[in-house]
């Protein structure tokens, strides 16, 4: 944007990773491909193309998608990107995770780590972009987040498909003896019309496999895309209605032990006493050893069953010594809001923002404050992870969104070399940012030290899973505006305070790096939105509280699209116009942004008149490269207030499945409805006070609204699709829950104010 | 002592206090019903006994007399249960973690009201909790494995 260069950006936090002065990266290491990790692991007449593509001598497809499947359908997209170009049926493939390797990195999950919004094309923006993109294949950090898998794999995977392709022909012209033109392909054929020869591509893949792979790389045009654009039967919906063992939780090797963990009830606090002896004299016990990892300390029960690993856990008797931080969520409010008073870093700077509310008349003035909690993920399958480590070998199975991660600190954290250890990459029962760390790997590796080369089946309870989580931030925010004479704002400034997300995760995954540079998500999701107010400043200062805090489905747009949103309402509300409206003219010089608000809109009829007791608020959010409008309905019931209806319209720039967005769309937004309406995480004593679902509950059947959603395809880049239900979520409810009852909610949950039904 | 499950019949050694589920997961092998929260508020675990379902991670399994069925005992040699024909045509999971449970709650509420209504889905299913949010086609794959049943498929 325009003001980007007001703004000292030599150094920034990207992703997982400080950069200082832009790129300085090995050109030559960035060259420089990486080895095809399926060549080590061939079966007896397969043959390997590139780490996408196996295919056997008996016509056996297999398409690795590398990226974890935690229910936002990628292993299926993932799949159908190279079948698309090697011209085979979804239901002709096999689909697999692969191994963990650094082939799979994903550059697409950092390029948009830089301080620039996602319209911002300026030649710094793309060339920071690139070299981020640069820094992905550097740290080759083989992880599905931000949701940039769709994006990462558009073109490497469509490309892997079809270079296996060409080179299946060319193998094909050799033996027929005949021109490649000549040949056409059609699910797992080759084909030569003239004399009517076919050959499979299992017949001719070791051969096709040993020839040099086409300078060239010709990819379909969309008009011809047959799979792709269209929705798809999920690759494992069979399994997930069967009750087929494909979780972590569902691992199960001959001669396994169980086991579980008890860390400590106050993070990174060790035990002063502990009394073990109860607990190692219950029935089924085998051992209990100490923990400790990047995560923390604690207590690791081995048994011969889960069920009595539980029971040994809750008769272990432990003091734990003091906390590092606040004790309390009022003494951590009280850091928060020292830490709104101070400077902090301006991450979008319009105009003069100073001058403009120095001379402005009071009733011209909008101020509020804003406050979200801590957030647990609660997937729905606790953390848990297997783990077998024979003759200085460790295999890990587990649910994981970081393969390479999980290898690299079980590496560390066992003594062993990477090379010596094999991740086995399971479905997940849920993600949502919560298997981007890798404390339940660790746990696992580090017991299975202890049991004598068997493996281990180390399961969370799901008080565990709730009180150790890398928790989404609280946040609080200080907003105002100015408005004109016409009612629209002239200036806003937006500061907001919160732990920082990426301090938290240097300090769990890479403690050799300290963080350098603001964290860009602490204003993510307000800095970075496409409206045009003259004066618009965004500040965000990273508060020093070490609870740990992760990644937590759309991350900081999850804060800051409440914070935003929710203030634009206001700005609409005091200035007397239509906030469909206000939008409108303040997004003007965005029109992918207007004509998500406009669909939206006429999706919902915005500014018919509504039955008594009715009511409806918007929020509009890009993140992630996606632009997504929601307007949500609610009603005064004598229970409670009802979310009736929610219209979705988003803009993901090509939409690849249009069922699985659709799903996403909801999913995304059902979660960040569950939070907005109920959800918090507090602290006493230094521990958290919420165990488990009858105190951290998600929306039910019962309480869930009518969805009604439309995907566009306006922008011009591809945009992601897990996260970005989430953001306007919960402003929108905020919004219709002030149209309804004129009580505008700044705190959530909601649910400290209003009741639900 | 003698668990039959899915139609089979198990010896197994357990404190009879431990959970049907973990028997069930752990000395039995039948990992379909998932461990959620351990105190009957998500569901996950959802199994019948009887017919009846009930929460596995809370009935002592020293409780249990009945025949239990779990996911993996609800379809036939011949092919899916028409739940789990009317979930697959409908493209209910997402992670899929609940799923189990979910759709022996709505195997459940299928045999009491054939054709259930919205009412009747939100009080038999209000128990089972879904992170992923897959509630509405949840809804609509009720309404459907109804019409399948109906019609005898």
């Amino acid at each position: 944007m325009a003001s980007v260069g007001k703004i000292a950006r030599r150094t920034f936090l990207i992703g997982a990773a400080a950069v200082a002065g832009g790129v300085a990266v090995g050109y030559y290491y960035y060259r420089k491909p990486f080895p095809n990790p399926l060549e080590a692991e061939l079966g007896k007449g397969e043959a390997t193309f590139n780490p996408y593509v196996k295919i056997g001598a008996d016509n056996t497809i297999t398409i690795v998608a590398p990226r974890a499947e935690m229910g936002q359908g990628i292993s299926t997209t993932l799949a159908v990107m190279v079948a698309e170009e090697l011209n085979v049926s979804l239901d002709r493939v096999k689909v697999e995770h692969g191994p963990a390797s650094h082939a799979y990195y994903n550059a697409a999950i950092l390029e948009e780590g830089g301080p620039f919004a996602f319209f911002d094309e300026s030649m710094t923006a793309q060339a920071v972009r690139s070299g981020l993109g640069v820094v992905g294949k550097f740290l080759a950090l083989q992880g599905t987040g931000g949701s940039a898998s769709t994006r990462d794999g558009f073109d490497k995977m469509r490309q892997a498909g079809a270079v296996a392709r060409q080179m299946l022909i060319a193998a094909a012209a050799q033996k027929l003896g005949v021109a490649a033109a000549d040949l056409e392909t059609a699910d797992g054929s080759i084909l030569h019309k003239a004399s009517g020869k076919s050959l499979t591509y299992g017949a001719v893949a070791a051969a096709a496999a040993a020839m040099a792979p086409p300078a060239e790389v010709r990819l379909k045009d969309r008009a011809d895309w047959k799979l792709l654009g269209k929705p798809q039967k999920r690759i494992d919906m069979l399994a997930k209605v069967t009750g087929a063992p494909i979780f972590g939780i569902d691992v199960r090797l001959p001669d396994m032990v169980y086991g579980t963990v008890k860390m400590s009830p106050r993070f990174w606090s060790a035990p002063i006493k502990a009394d073990l002896s109860k607990a190692e004299k219950m029935p089924g016990v085998i051992k209990i050893v100490p923990l400790e990892t990047n995560y923390g300390h604690g207590f690791g029960i081995i048994a011969d069953n889960t069920w009595a690993a539980f029971k040994a856990a809750e008769a272990i008797d432990a003091q734990w010594s003091d906390p590092e931080y606040p004790l309390s969520s009022a003494a951590i409010s009280d850091v928060l809001k020292q830490a709104l008073g101070t400077k902090g870093s301006v991450m979008r700077d319009n105009g003069d923002v100073d001058t403009a509310f120095a001379d402005a008349p009071r009733e011209r003035i909008v101020e509020a404050d804003y406050a979200v909690p801590y957030l647990a993920h609660a997937t729905m399958e606790p953390m848990n992870a297997t783990a077998q480590l024979r003759d200085g070998a460790l295999d890990i199975w587990c649910g994981n969104q970081a393969p390479t991660l999980v290898r690299q600190l079980c590496a560390n954290a066992v003594g062993i070399e990477q090379d010596k250890i094999t991740v086995h990459t399971t479905f997940m029962g849920g993600g949502f940012g919560r298997r981007v760390e890798v404390d339940y790997a660790l746990c696992a590796a580090l017991m299975a030290k202890e049991t004598g080369g068997r493996p281990i089946k180390v399961t969370w309870t799901r008080e565990e899973d709730m009180r150790h989580d890398a928790y989404r931030p609280a946040a609080i925010g200080k907003f105002q505006a100015r408005l004109g004479d016409d009612g629209m704002p002239v200036a806003v400034d937006m500061r907001m305070a919160s732990p920082s997300v990426i301090a938290g995760m240097l300090r769990r995954l890479f403690p050799s790096i300290s963080p350098l540079g603001p964290d860009k998500s602490i204003v993510d999701g307000a800095y970075d939105q496409p409206y045009t107010i003259p004066n618009y400043r965004v500040s965000g200062i990273a508060a020093p509280v070490s609870i740990p805090v992760g990644s937590w489905r759309s991350v900081g747009s999850s804060v800051n699209g409440f914070f935003h949103e929710g203030f634009m309402d206001e700005i609409a509300i005091a200035g007397k116009i239509d906030p469909v409206e206000m939008r409108k003219r303040l997004m003007a010089a965005y029109p992918s942004a207007v004509k998500v608000v406009e669909k939206v809109a006429a999706m919902a009829k915005w500014g018919e008149a509504l039955p008594a007791g009715k009511a409806r608020g918007i929020a509009f959010t890009l993140s992630f490269g996606s632009w997504v409008g929601e307007i949500v309905q609610v009603a005064d019931t004598p229970a409670g207030i009802r979310i009736e209806k929610v219209w979705i319209a988003a803009d993901v720039g090509t939409a690849l499945d249009p069922g699985i967005i659709e799903a996403q769309l909801i999913s995304a937004a059902i979660y960040g409805l569950s939070a907005a309406m109920g959800q918090e995480i507090t602290f006493a004593d230094g521990m958290v006070e919420q165990s488990n679902f009858h105190d951290f509950d998600a929306m039910r059947i019962f309480q869930c609204p009518v969805f009604e959603v439309a995907i566009l395809e306006n922008f011009h880049k591809m945009g992601g699709v897990g996260e970005v239900g989430t953001p306007p979520a919960a402003p929108a409810l905020a919004n219709a829950i002030f149209a309804l009852t004129g009580k505008r909610v700044r705190t959530l949950p909601l649910s400290k104010t209003v009741a639900f039904a | 002592m003698r668990l039959t499950v899915d139609g089979q019949s198990f010896d197994i050694d357990a404190d009879p206090d431990m959970p049907l589920l973990w028997a069930l997961r752990d000395l039995i092998g039948k990992t379909g019903p998932k461990f959620g929260c351990g105190i009957a508020a998500c569901g996950a675990c959802t199994v019948h006994v009887d017919g009846q379902p009930v929460r596995s991670c809370s009935l002592p399994v020293g409780q249990v007399s009945g025949a239990v069925t779990t996911i993996e005992g609800i379809g036939t040699a011949g092919g899916l249960h028409p739940v789990q024909q009317a979930w697959l045509e409908e493209q209910v999971a997402q992670c899929g973690y609940c799923q189990a449970g979910q759709i022996m709650s709505a195997v459940a509420l299928l045999d009491e009201v054939a054709s259930p209504s919205d009412a009747d889905i939100d009080n038999a299913m209000g128990g089972n909790l879904c992170r992923c949010g897959t509630y509405p086609k949840i809804r609509s794959a009720i309404k459907k494995a109804a019409a399948l049943k109906t019609a005898g498929l």
